[in-house]
């Protein structure tokens, strides 16, 4: 896949003095979902509205579609819609209105079949005479995303799409999302939320403290970083590890009836088998067995804690 | 160029305009028809008449003048402030218009908005005074050229202000006495010489001179000085908007 936005030695340095983005190198590839995670103030926003033409860059190369953010930004800003993490809509506008207005300022003429179809598609066409103050905090952000792709762009930021939207409207904007991908929209989105990245995403990159720390596709992430356990629940509790399964990764809990073993998954030889058999022969009767896999989240809180630990001998 | 979307933007504010259209429109009329029946009728019968022109014709010029610069500065400082106070500004600067063309749109509808007031108070002032326009081209000119350079200025004041006592700041301490000290109501023949010399430091007294010019073919200062006072601020203006958006100020940084 070629690269549909690539960002070389990119900075930002507010004009208080704070640096928010540190020469960040990134590729993103045409068609695909790419989530950036990041605890808060590690530069995701400043990045997306860089990339947009909201913020303007202190260094660094921007292109889209080969075409250089601040020479070409009619050109680049025109394949780019945005969904901005805040709630941010006129109050006294109507819904048809206020994306029709968007629509107008992308330079493209009034198109009210697509802005029908595009607000059927996100259950919004009963509320198109609504005034956008009385809508739910939920409607108000399918607003945004119609307005974001109300002049059908082919790249679409979202910035904390499910920030506090409730379980059944995060599940709905997932699949808006993999909707999107699937009619050829590449989609760039900062997410709090690991098991989002986890859901949609294809790629995953980890930006803390202005810096890009990983990218990786995320399935591999997961197999690179992730780890399994075994929990064994016993029958009855003992006291210590006996010797013999002394040699394996097993941890005790402050009840003394569950072992944890840790195991990685892409080694073929596990050791759980002869494990078991060890336990047996040594006479501890198992309860219960149970797997649990690294998440996203885990391997991220890692990985942003080692970025940290770094950061801070600096 | 954009056309589509510095059309997008101006009817977005000629919409509010529309929708507020109580505080739009009614509220400088009957703010104008109060001035009407307080200088006009009540002060005025005491004023026969300024430079042979009847006291209540003579401030016509000046209430339209001091209704356009006030309307003009405070719909055009709004229609920029409310987008950066409401969060909206972002889609306008992820949009691909210029500077240029996001200028064009928030002044091209406050001055429009600023216009059609003007038009109304001119229209009402009749029902009131004996009206008559010298030249009227001159003075649709200067209504186009006021109207435009303020709404200007207040484009200036709301990408400037970071909250509404700052966006009230200039308007309240600067415009309104410059304006009412403007010879709105006046000429400066009336005031004793020293305040004359003062008066003459009002940039507003030029545009209110030149205005009543186009009406009754009398002035305080020659409508050269006026066309040249007009373009002048016109000229700062343009170049602080220019300098302020291409460094990005307060909005991108």
């Amino acid at each position: 896949m070629e690269n549909f936005i690539s960002i070389q030695n990119l900075s930002k340095i507010y004009s208080n003095k704070f640096t928010a983005l540190d020469k960040i190198d990134l590729n993103i590839k045409k068609g695909e979902i790419f989530a950036l995670l990041g605890p808060n103030g590690a530069g995701k926003t400043t990045l997306i509205n860089i990339i947009c033409g909201i913020v303007t860059p202190t260094s660094g190369n921007v292109l889209v579609n080969e075409f250089n953010i601040i020479d070409d930004y009619r050109k680049t800003r025109s394949l780019i819609g945005i969904v901005p993490q805040e709630l941010t809509l006129e109050a006294f506008e109507t819904v048809f209105n206020n994306v029709n207005y968007s629509r107008g300022l992308y330079g493209k003429k009034p198109n009210n079949k697509y802005i029908e179809s595009l607000l059927k598609e996100l259950s919004l066409w009963d509320k198109k005479n609504n005034k956008l103050r009385e809508l739910s905090g939920g409607m108000k952000r399918r607003v945004l995303i119609a307005k974001a792709l109300s002049h059908e762009p082919q790249i679409l930021f979202l910035d904390e799409p499910t920030a506090s939207v409730d379980v059944e409207l995060r599940i709905d904007m997932w699949k808006i999302i993999k909707k999107l991908k699937s009619n050829g929209v590449t989609i760039i989105l900062t997410t709090h939320y690991i098991e989002e990245a986890e859901e949609i995403a294809d790629r995953v990159g980890i930006i803390n403290n202005g810096k890009i720390i990983l990218i990786d596709q995320k399935d591999k992430l997961i197999k690179k970083l992730g780890k399994k356990k075994l929990i064994i629940h016993l029958e009855s509790k003992i006291n210590k590890i006996p010797n013999s399964l002394m040699k394996y990764k097993i941890e005790i809990d402050d009840s003394k009836n569950k072992l944890t073993f840790f195991y990685d998954k892409i080694n073929n030889n596990t050791s759980i088998t002869t494990l078991l058999q060890k336990i047996r022969e040594e006479n501890i009767v198992i309860k219960d067995i149970n797997t649990e896999e690294s998440s996203l989240e885990e391997i991220f809180v890692n990985i942003v804690k080692g970025s940290n630990d770094e950061y801070s001998r600096y | 160029m954009n056309i589509q979307g510095i059309k997008a933007i101006y009817f977005h504010e000629m919409d509010r305009m529309r929708r507020t259209i109580f505080q739009s429109i009614l509220s400088p009329l009957i703010s104008t028809s109060l001035y009407f029946v307080v200088f006009g009728a009540a002060i005025g019968s005491r004023i026969s008449e300024v430079s042979g022109v009847n006291y209540g014709s003579f401030i016509v010029p000046g209430m339209i003048m001091l209704t356009l610069l006030t309307q003009s500065i405070s719909n055009s400082s709004f229609g920029i402030y409310f987008p950066k106070f409401t969060g909206t500004i972002y889609e306008i600067l992820a949009a691909p218009l210029s500077s240029f063309e996001i200028i064009l749109g928030f002044v091209g509808a406050a001055a429009t908005k600023s216009l059609i007031i003007g038009l109304i108070i001119i229209g009402t002032a009749g029902f009131f005074v004996d009206l008559y326009i010298m030249h009227p081209f001159i003075m649709l000119f200067l209504l186009v050229l006021t109207s435009i350079t303020f709404s200007l200025f207040g484009f200036i004041i709301g990408y400037w202000a970071d909250n509404f006592e700052k966006l009230q700041l200039i308007p309240i301490l600067i415009i309104s006495p410059l304006v009412f000290l403007g010879g709105s109501f006046y000429s400066i023949d009336m005031l004793p010489e020293f305040w004359q010399k003062v008066s003459l430091l009002n940039p507003v007294l030029y545009l209110v001179s030149g205005f009543r010019w186009s009406f009754y073919e009398i002035s305080d200062v020659s409508i050269y000085v006026s066309l040249i006072t007009i373009f002048s601020i016109l000229i700062i203006c343009i170049a602080i908007i220019i300098f302020s958006f291409s460094k990005g100020y307060k909005i991108k940084n």
